[in-house]
């Protein structure tokens, strides 16, 4: 089987000469299935069994729970708004085939454009295509609202995987993470896409009381035939948002009304199992935090920045509450954490190899900051009630400079080591 | 670095605190709350200050009276480690042992069963100029094919420094002056007799000869290539004064031979060597002993060596690397030199003085999966490989490592064992396809990360090939180097500025205190799959052409 795969791959190879393209292609594909036959020349004999790209797709497999509770959490947002199958099991198959609807399209788009990129500048310079957009295509439908039109996603895509990686020389060698850059970019050049009360809840009109919803062909036609050949609930296109209704997440209520404001709308626990409205894979802590544990234990993330993080917000959020100038500032510090995407950002975002800070110290430092300004942006931004993406990016820049005096510290340190061996010869 | 964090526990302890008095201030009642627990906190901070000041005076009237290097602690506070003590083994318990928890040891197939030493059948040897980093590419070479040479005789020198001399291993004839690329000299061979033949020596007495005679006397006696210096890891410098001479008496290198084994029977022309090498530095001896194992204690030789100052270490490999060793006690730095010769080497040396004769007898370790039984030979420096192995291979498709998987060189059965190794290892060659093999791979492998069930098995011993699973990527800051060198060292940044050539941050970096077999566990462990040792040694040899 293996062998014959195999004669199949050498069969199909195109000549890296005349279809340079074609053969980037064709390496990407064969170095996929198979890991190469290359031996250690020189230095080490013997290599670990890590690579890039196990590292990488460590990361997707921790992010597969969110994968799941996202595109189901899709379809369960848009029957809330509709007064519909409120319960989260109830009308199971319809709030999936929902989610698939909407995930799916958003999933394809952005793997097709990243990787076409990919793959073209990996001919151009003549290297293997390299792995970072295992994790960053992964990521980028996570963060987007459901509802993102494809083409402006595309456009994301492209400004991220361009600008944000390939000008720096790919894989390794970008400073911003590419996953927040694309998100960034519809921030600034699309804003009512992405901020709002409307953008979080699928497939309606609008939020307002009796709008009605969008449904396309493959709800009408191709889920409809399914779900009615069984015998099941169809959706119902004559459908219309239920009074009182208004999408609204526990960040913007908070930033409106304080916490009473957002207890008068969800519970602490379903905030906390992530049955709200949000970016598609940001809501379910719990999920988010295995994926994060399953990563710190296998050491493909750093604990350290998670940590740090995570202490960074507590503190700031302990500052807040003592300032308490607004009703923002006064949620009880613990509920901020049931808010917003904060587990996701640090686990995922923040913990990016190669964009955070490369020190052990400075990931402590960095890992604090993300937390503590991140938090800063949350509550005081008028804007926008949410930080992490900005604070990410805005510490991404500072990494180097992090480092920069981590390594000064220890050269400092080494000069003084030396300096007191060379004095206690002299007494001896 | 401990004293900073304590601080900041203290701060971020304060700052809750404040934050309290202002939300209980904010609520309107018990406003004197806030104004008792500012004056808390100031006295507070009055009696750090004062512990702090008297803790700092401490630790330099330590250092002033230049006890601050002996061990212990002269702080106020305790370290870590006094507060949960590792315990120290019965055999060391009043010795200065340092441990460490970073690093990792590669368990692999193929050690010998048997602590017996074998005689080797081998009948040709060579020295290899190649071995000695900084010699001319075209020593001058003093024999033609056809000589007959002693042991001891000399068959070339550096026409740099033409003091250094290298000699012969084994006595015999000469057949063959092999020349590499350029017309530089790849091997000298040597036939061996049957009988050795020694060449005789005045030999000075060490303990009334001066150091310059005595110098004189290991440079014309070839003695002198076995000594080795950090930094750079070359053949020393006849004219300068080493600071210190450190020798690790114990290889935490994968499938390495145990020194103890080893060093038996020969204790004392080891310590006739470490006697000569006392006479040669300005500073002390230091002999690093392995603490590994808590039960048993090092040899004799080692444990009972007088004249030397000594340090025990204990944890994962490279604690066995000379380099980690002097990192952790005396660390080099400026242009500091210490000597790093090898047991062996030592050996060599303490019998030049003891039984007046060049005995370049080695032990050496024939290990690995592929061989039928792993086994400890006893040979000469630069044993031919193809009669080591002899009839011991399982397959034919095999690397000839000389020296430990990590920082060996791959080498053909053809050629020789080289001049500082006491290691074959002979794994097999890994030039398969794997399906799915960085997702599911099927063999077991050795691996640093927790996304192999490695940490499951503890004790579990891999077979281990040469492929590299994986392909080269640039640089990821993974913090995998970290995790593996017991060094206070930023390996990448160093990589990185060795990279751009940037000589003061190389230095600053720390490259000095570094040699490959320091850096090859962080390159085994690259996810990258970087040359790391081969990018170090470019910078060390950009460090040598320009200081």
């Amino acid at each position: 089987m293996k062998k014959a795969l195999l004669n199949f791959f050498e069969r199909i190879e195109p000549n890296k000469e005349k279809q340079p393209l074609l053969h980037t292609a064709y390496d990407a594909f064969f170095t996929f299935a198979f890991t190469p036959n290359a031996t250690t020349k020189g230095g080490v004999h013997i290599r670990d069994g890590m690579d890039l790209k196990r590292l990488m797709v460590h990361v997707v497999l921790a992010l597969q729970l969110c994968f799941v509770f996202g595109t189901y959490n899709i379809g369960h947002q848009h029957f809330v708004a509709l007064g519909e199958y409120t319960g989260f099991l109830d009308g199971f198959h319809l709030k999936l085939a929902h989610g698939l609807i909407k995930l799916v399209p958003i999933y394809v788009v952005t793997m097709a454009v990243g990787l076409g990129i990919e793959f073209f500048y990996a001919s151009k310079k003549g290297h293997a295509v390299e792995e970072g957009f295992l994790v960053s295509g992964a990521l980028i439908p996570l963060i987007m609202p459901p509802d993102i039109p494809l083409w402006i996603l595309s456009l994301s895509v492209v400004f991220a995987v361009i600008i944000g990686k390939e000008a720096f020389g790919g894989t390794g060698m970008n400073i911003l993470n590419v996953a927040l850059l694309a998100r960034v970019f519809i921030f600034f050049a699309y804003p009512t896409t992405i901020s709002g009360d409307e953008v979080w809840v699928s497939g309606l009109e609008s939020t307002a009381a009796g709008a009605a919803v969008e449904y396309s062909w493959w709800h009408n036609g191709f889920f409809n035939g399914i779900f009615e050949y069984f015998g099941w609930a169809a959706f119902n296109p004559a459908m219309t948002v239920v009074d009182g209704y208004t999408g609204a997440t526990p960040l913007s209520l908070a930033y409106q009304g304080g916490w009473d404001a957002v207890a008068a709308q969800y519970s602490p626990a379903q905030m906390w199992w992530g049955t709200i409205p949000g970016s598609i894979g940001e809501s379910s802590k719990p999920l988010i935090i295995l994926g994060a544990l399953f990563l710190a234990v296998t050491g493909v993330a750093s604990w350290r920045i998670m940590v740090g993080g995570v202490f960074g917000a507590v503190v700031m959020s302990l500052i807040l509450n003592a300032w308490g100038a607004t009703e923002f500032m006064e949620v009880p510090w613990y509920y901020q954490f049931y808010m917003g995407s904060f587990w996701f950002a640090i686990a995922f975002m923040a913990t990016d190899p190669v964009t955070a800070s490369g020190t052990p110290v400075g990931k402590w430092i960095y890992g604090f900051l993300i937390g503590f300004v991140g938090m800063i942006i949350r509550v005081m931004n008028p804007a926008y009630p949410e930080g992490w993406m900005l604070a990410i990016l805005f510490m991404n820049v500072f990494a180097p400079l992090i480092d920069h005096y981590v390594i000064e510290a220890n050269i400092g340190r080494r000069k003084k080591r030396a300096a007191a061996v060379a004095t206690t010869t002299e007494v001896a | 670095m401990k004293l900073a964090t304590k601080k900041y526990i203290l701060l971020t302890a304060l700052m809750a605190v404040a934050n309290w008095a202002l939300a209980q201030n904010g609520s309107g009642e018990g406003s004197n709350w806030f104004i008792y627990i500012l004056l808390a906190v100031a006295v507070l901070l009055f009696f750090v200050i004062v512990i702090q000041v008297s803790d700092n005076m401490l630790a330099i009237e330590a250092k002033r009276v230049g006890v601050s290097d002996r061990g212990g602690s002269f702080s106020i506070f305790p370290t870590s480690k006094e507060l949960v003590p590792r315990r120290k083994p019965d055999y060391a318990m009043d010795e200065r042992v340092i441990s460490t928890s970073r690093g990792y040891d590669i368990l692999l197939e193929g050690e010998p069963e048997s602590k017996s030493i074998l005689d080797a059948s081998v009948t040709t040897y060579a020295i290899i100029p190649p071995n000695f980093i900084g010699l001319s590419p075209i020593p001058k070479v003093t024999v033609e094919v056809g000589d007959n040479v002693k042991a001891g005789d000399i068959l070339f020198f550096n026409k740099k420094r033409p003091e250094i001399k290298y000699v012969a291993p084994v006595s015999g004839e000469v057949i063959e002056i092999n020349r590499g690329a350029k017309r530089s000299i790849a091997e000298v061979v040597i036939l061996a007799d049957k009988e050795m033949v020694y060449r005789s020596y005045d030999v000075p007495d060490p303990d009334s000869a001066s150091r310059e005679d005595l110098v004189a006397f290991l440079l014309e006696s070839g003695a002198w290539p076995l000594l080795r210096q950090r930094p750079y890891n070359t053949v020393p410098d006849h004219t300068e004064v080493p600071r210190d001479v450190f020798i690790s008496t114990f290889d935490s290198a994968p499938l390495a031979p145990d020194m103890d084994i080893v060093v038996d029977g020969r204790e004392a022309a080891f310590q006739k060597g470490l006697d000569v090498l006392g006479k040669l530095t300005a500073g002390n001896v230091y002999l690093g002993l392995d603490a590994r194992d808590k039960k048993k204690a090092p040899h004799a030789a080692f444990a009972e060596a007088t004249g030397v100052e000594k340090f025990y270490f204990s944890g994962k490999h490279p604690i066995g690397n000379v380099g980690v060793q002097l990192h952790n006690t005396r660390p080099i730095g400026g242009d500091d030199v210490v000597w790093t010769p090898g047991v062996q080497d030592v050996i060599t040396l303490g019998a030049l003085f003891t039984e007046k004769k060049f005995m370049a007898e080695r032990v050496v370790a024939l290990v690995g999966s592929e061989l039928k039984e792993p086994k400890y030979v006893r040979t000469y420096q630069g044993a031919r490989i193809k009669e080591l192995v002899d009839g011991n291979l399982t397959s034919e498709k095999v690397r000839f490592i000389s020296g430990d998987v990590l920082s060996g060189q791959k080498i053909t059965a053809d050629s020789y064992l080289n001049f500082y190794d006491q290691q074959l290892t002979v794994i097999e060659e890994g030039d398969y396809y794997e399906l799915f093999g960085w997702l599911l791979p099927i063999d077991p492998r050795p691996s640093i990360s927790g996304t192999f069930p490695n940490f499951l098995f503890p004790g579990l011993k891999f077979k281990g090939d040469t492929n590299t699973h994986g392909e080269r990527r640039a640089f990821v800051k993974t913090g995998d180097y970290e995790r593996v060198l017991p060094m206070d060292i930023y390996p990448q940044q160093l990589m990185k500025s060795i990279m751009v050539a940037d000589i003061e941050r190389m230095e600053g970096l720390g490259i000095k205190e570094l040699v490959e077999e320091d850096v090859a566990l962080c390159e085994f462990v690259c996810v990258s799959k970087q040359p790391l040792q081969q990018i170090l040694r470019q910078g060390l040899d950009k460090m040598r052409e320009e200081g």
